[in-house]
């Protein structure tokens, strides 16, 4: 279980980053915590040519506050929102979500974009940032483009990601003060990664009310008008509006799959009138 | 016996730290994989990547044909055979590289040598074997059908052995049928696992031109047996073979066993005549190597309408994969079934048919608590199920059904000579220590999270340390008899132990002195330990079966006190006084008026020879001894386990809110070594319960292949376990101790179950099946509302 033959980069600007990446013709792979892309090396699932180590790249290490928003940089380990090293827009819940990521061993090298570009749907951000309505930075060869999370991830292992693209930062929008959010998660031991995802979103003031089924085979399901089906759940009974959102989420009715993402959203509904919103 | 020892800071029944830990505990360990030898060169092995299918064909690439070894390349080398003498038991034999045929996915057909591992695995990735798939043999049911697939064609069937305790009482059994006012019948099945020690296995061989032999570092229980099969297979005779097993991290049976992988290395080393290393990775031991505790019963219980045993019936199967391995075989596992399944309890009547059979899967291995974990699952089980039919509280029923304390020593139905304590008190102290009562209220009331409690225990023996008579009967290729220990003085009074048991965790290097401490006065400092090399120890087969304190550390006190007897002659001599009159006080000989200290002993013996005796006794200050009991049959250490959880009837999960374990394991010699084996132990059993499951496809693959999917538990998974012990001494051994390194391994999953299915009740459901994930908790509701659904008329 030792990776085949690499070559190995580490380039100190964005625009190097991306020449390296488009000099290997796809046979590269941009290297950010390593966690998924270095285990899959060991076991030749991947075979990357080369690897470009993204983690010397400033603009992809800066956290950059604005009014309405906070962008942070794709290479900000995990460990680092834990600690709450860079400005949380959701008022704590990225803090929290952070530290339900596997384990700190985990944590401290993995990263917010390398995660988000694995693309696994069991994994936290790439369900929590387009329940949040961040928007992905990226740039490529013919420059930087924006992709709203919603459409980020496009299958399992899979985001809208071009081959030649390096993700550089997440915008994630401010929430109110009086917003209300939950994520819940249920897995068979912390740290494992979740086998139902749910969370909810109600921000008033922006007029946003969002729900969202992670964990599934594919990308998650995200609805924006979810103020029927919150509170259909808060009665703490799925009814009509719940099953039919799970079904749009490609579950299967009396499967364990469907039952445990039912009660997934069930706890998290319950969660959002609760100060931290979020648990596993 | 207790009786007979003085109080010593650092001997018997101190709970002193680890000598080891000053290394372990640094990172400073000697493993294997840490050895550096020049020259050294890493193997790959191409493995199977189907479980059952000839093969046809092997292509390898062109630039590296000297570097890949086949089976025809392997001249001379024997395959593994491991031959029970129980009647009617079916050889198989594995060829260390596959003969035509692979009947589990994970075994080698090539071996691929370069100088570094990830390019060796560059030239296994580049051999291509052909095969003609035929049907996997998968399931130990359908293994027994008539029309089932054959992993071994010539067999005729796939049972390696069939064993029945009993066959004679069909009347007896037909009559308990019509009579008997309790009849319960459980259905279990329980995972196949794979053993995660800390470190996988591994070894490097080396070509000694001085000494002409193999050497072999490898990380082994059982170096000395090793070395017998290594030197068997490969045409060697044991003299020109030495095995080291270096620092192992964890054994619990998943090093109890010779490799294939050490055959292959060992005879490449002496091809080239460089060192050759092999070390297992994580997939590997996944893959290729999950061994253990798959058990299918079909168990009845008859009782009185006061819940008295009558009598068990039992059918049992164990899943021992493809081949049998040496030294422990196929068979043991399903045999011991068969020959301990009534644990603690007395009866009237018991029958047990077993079937040892074979799939194409890992070959079985005995992990920690061998088939107890599973025979006290089955039997606790059905305990619970009488306690409910005769509306009494779980533990009352133990108790009525109990070996005494009074009836010890008790030989029990299957003749196993339960050697002392009190079994009911264990089971007494255990309802107090969870407070039971509490409980039962608690879970009477509403909880409003809505998951419900549930109580659960188990109570069993363990026999430890049972040697050549219990063993002989098996005819297995190793069978343990006299235990030996060496202990010699330097002249300046350093006490060197060589023993050839090994430590794998156990603390050893600590108990073993602390019992030379004991006898000899001296401090820890001044005594080393040497362990697992066949080298520079006495021939022993190892450590397993909760033998080594017992055996190893009996003989290290016997040849203590032999020493202190040759010690006491020196020091009458040098204290002009009748032998009677000298005495060992601390570590100094004690005369009517004077004293000479060990040390000074020593040096006069080595280097001042002149102040001894004409007529001094000429064996010295080294002596090499062997143990045997008093009686062989083995200590039977014994425990209750309690535990308290919730289930959460919503999404399955079981947490365990309180454990309690009343372990009597006799005299213990470091109290906190026992009881870190005791959570070690019972950290394993939680994962049998609740977590570990090897799943295959109807196609014979390992459905797990990294550690995200065969889940261990972790530290947030094992609750603070509380344990109280009990100390009956043993009456057959030299300190009153009895074997205790598996015993924390088999309750739980017993206890677990009972308490979850405790916790189900109220809604009317049950599991019968390990482990208890949340998908079976939710399937168990779910069925019981389906059988709900179905009682109601239309």
């Amino acid at each position: 279980m030792k990776s085949a033959n690499f070559i190995f980069n580490k380039p100190e600007t964005l625009e190097l980053a991306i020449n390296l990446l488009a000099e290997s013709q796809g046979m590269g792979k941009p290297l950010a915590g390593g966690q998924s892309l270095g285990p899959m090396m060991n076991m030749r699932l991947a075979q990357p040519e080369s690897l470009i180590d993204i983690t010397a790249l400033a603009e992809l290490a800066q956290t950059e506050e604005a009014e309405r928003d906070i962008t942070i940089g794709a290479s900000i380990t995990h460990a680092q929102i834990e600690d709450g090293l860079v400005a949380d827009p959701a008022g704590g819940l990225l803090r929290r979500v952070a530290a339900g990521i596997a384990y700190r061993a985990v944590r401290n090298k993995g990263t917010l974009g390398g995660s988000l570009v694995h693309a696994d749907p069991a994994a936290d951000w790439i369900n929590l940032m387009p329940l949040l309505n961040a928007t992905m930075l990226v740039a490529g060869p013919q420059g930087k483009r924006e992709i709203d999370a919603v459409n980020w991830m496009i299958g399992t292992f899979t985001s809208a990601l071009e081959e030649n693209e390096i993700l550089v930062a997440i915008r994630i929008p401010k929430l109110s003060s009086d917003a209300r959010r939950s994520y819940y998660k249920i897995v068979r031991k912390p740290g494992e990664f979740s086998e139902a995802t749910a969370g909810f979103l109600i921000d008033a003031p922006r007029n946003i009310c969002n729900a969202l089924i992670g964990a599934t085979d594919g990308p998650p399901v995200y609805l924006s008008e979810a103020k029927e089906l919150i509170g259909e759940l808060k009665s703490g009974q799925a009814g009509s509006l719940t099953s039919a959102a799970l079904i749009s989420a490609g579950l299967e009715p009396d499967t364990h799959a469907y039952r445990l993402h039912e009660v997934a959203m069930l706890r998290a509904a319950a969660l959002l009138d609760t100060k931290e919103g979020e648990m596993q | 016996m207790t009786n007979t020892l003085t109080m010593n800071q650092q001997g018997i029944g101190a709970s002193v730290q680890r000598k080891e830990d000053e290394r372990f505990l640094k990172g400073q360990g000697q493993f294997v994989a840490n050895l550096r030898l020049h020259g050294m060169q890493d193997v790959a092995f191409v493995r199977s990547p189907i479980a059952h299918g000839f093969i046809t064909h092997i292509e390898k690439p062109e630039n590296h044909l000297q570097n890949i070894f086949t089976l025809e390349d392997l001249t001379g080398v024997k395959p593994i055979v491991a031959n029970s003498g129980l009647p009617g038991f079916k050889s198989s034999e594995q060829y260390v590289l596959a003969n035509k045929k692979v009947r589990q996915v994970g075994e080698m057909i090539a071996m691929c040598l370069a100088p570094t591992r990830a390019q060796a695995e560059d030239i296994a990735s580049q051999v291509f074997v052909d095969f003609d798939e035929i049907p996997a043999v998968v399931d130990m049911r359908q293994a027994r059908a008539k029309d089932s697939a054959l992993v071994h064609e010539h067999w005729g069937d796939n049972i390696f052995l069939e064993t029945y305790v009993g066959a004679d009482l069909g009347p007896v059994f037909d009559k308990l049928r019509q009579n008997a006012p309790i009849q319960v019948n459980r259905k279990l099945r329980t995972a196949r696992q794979s053993m995660a020690p800390m470190e996988g296995r591994g070894c490097v061989a080396y070509w000694d031109k001085r000494e002409a032999q193999l050497v072999l570092y490898t990380a082994a229980q059982m170096p000395h047996i090793n070395r017998t099969g290594l030197a068997q297979c490969l045409g060697l005779n044991e003299g020109q073979v030495r095995v080291i097993s270096p620092d192992v991290g964890g054994g619990f049976g998943y090093k109890g066993i010779l490799l294939a992988e050490e055959v292959c290395v060992a005879w490449l080393a002496m091809r080239t005549k460089q060192p050759i290393r092999w070390i297992e990775d994580r997939r590997e031991q996944l893959t290729a190597n999950a061994n253990c505790r798959e058990h299918d019963y079909d168990i009845t219980a008859y009782a009185d309408a006061d819940g008295r045993l009558l009598a068990i019936d039992c059918e049992a199967m164990v899943d021992s994969g493809a081949y049998s391995s040496y030294p422990f075989s196929a068979c043991l596992e399903a045999a011991q079934v068969g020959s301990i399944l009534p644990g603690p309890y007395k009866m009237d009547h018991y029958r047990c048919r077993t079937w040892s059979v074979a799939t194409n899967k890992p070959p079985i291995l005995p992990y920690r608590g061998v088939a107890r974990t599973g025979v006290c699952y089955a039997i606790e089980s059905v305990m619970d199920d009488i306690a409910r039919m005769a509306g009494l509280e779980p533990y009352e029923v133990r108790l009525r059904n109990l070996v005494q304390a009074h009836e010890m020593p008790y030989d029990n139905i299957t003749k196993k000579h339960f050697d002392s304590g009190d079994y009911p008190e264990s089971v007494r102290r255990a309802v107090k220590a969870i407070d039971l009562d509490a409980w039962r209220a608690r879970q009477l009331s509403i909880q409003p999270d809505g998951k419900k409690i549930g109580i659960g225990l188990s109570v069993f023996c363990e026999q430890g340390a049972h040697g050549t008579s219990v063993y002989h009967g098996w005819g297995i290729p190793m069978v343990p008899g006299r235990e030996p220990a060496g202990v010699k003085l330097t002249p300046d009074g350093v006490l060197e132990i060589r023993v050839g048991v090994h430590s794998h965790g156990q603390g050893m290097e600590t108990t073993l002195a602390q019992i030379a401490s004991q006898v000899l006065g001296l401090p820890l400092d001044s005594i080393r330990v040497t362990l697992g090399d066949t080298g520079t120890t006495p021939y022993s087969t190892g450590t397993w079966g909760s033998r080594s304190i017992v055996m190893a550390g009996s003989a290290v006190g016997q040849a203590c006190k032999i020493l202190r007897t040759r010690l006491l002659k020196i020091a009458a001599w040098i204290l002009k006084e009748e032998l009677e009159t000298v005495q060992w006080k601390g570590q100094a000989a004690v005369g009517k008026n004077a004293s000479v200290e060990l040390k000074e002993l020593a040096t006069i013996w080595y280097l001042k020879p002149q102040l001894l005796p004409a007529d001094v006794d000429t064996q010295g200050l080294e002596v090499i001894t062997t143990y045997q009991a008093q009686r062989d049959t083995g200590t039977f250490s014994y425990a209750c386990h309690a535990v308290a959880v919730s289930v959460d009837p919503a999404d399955g999960k079981i947490e365990l809110l309180d454990y309690v374990i009343i372990e009597d394991g006799g005299v213990l010699i470091n109290p906190m070594i026992v009881d870190g084996q005791v959570i070690g132990g019972a950290a394993q059993g939680i994962g049998t319960a609740l977590y570990e499951e090897m799943r295959y496809s109807q196609d014979g693959q390992p459905l797990a292949s990294t550690l995200a999917d065969y889940m261990l538990p972790g530290a947030t998974e094992i609750p603070a376990i509380r344990i109280e012990h009990m100390e009956t001494p043993a009456p057959y051994t030299e300190f009153g101790q009895k074997g205790i390194g598996e015993s924390g391994a088999i309750g739980p999953p017993a206890a677990i179950a009972n308490a979850v299915n405790d916790a189900l009740s109220s809604l009317g459901a049950r599991v019968d099946e390990l482990p208890i994930s949340p998908f079976v908790v939710l399937e168990a509701i779910k069925q019981s509302e389906l059988k709900k659904m179905k009682v109601i008329p239309s």
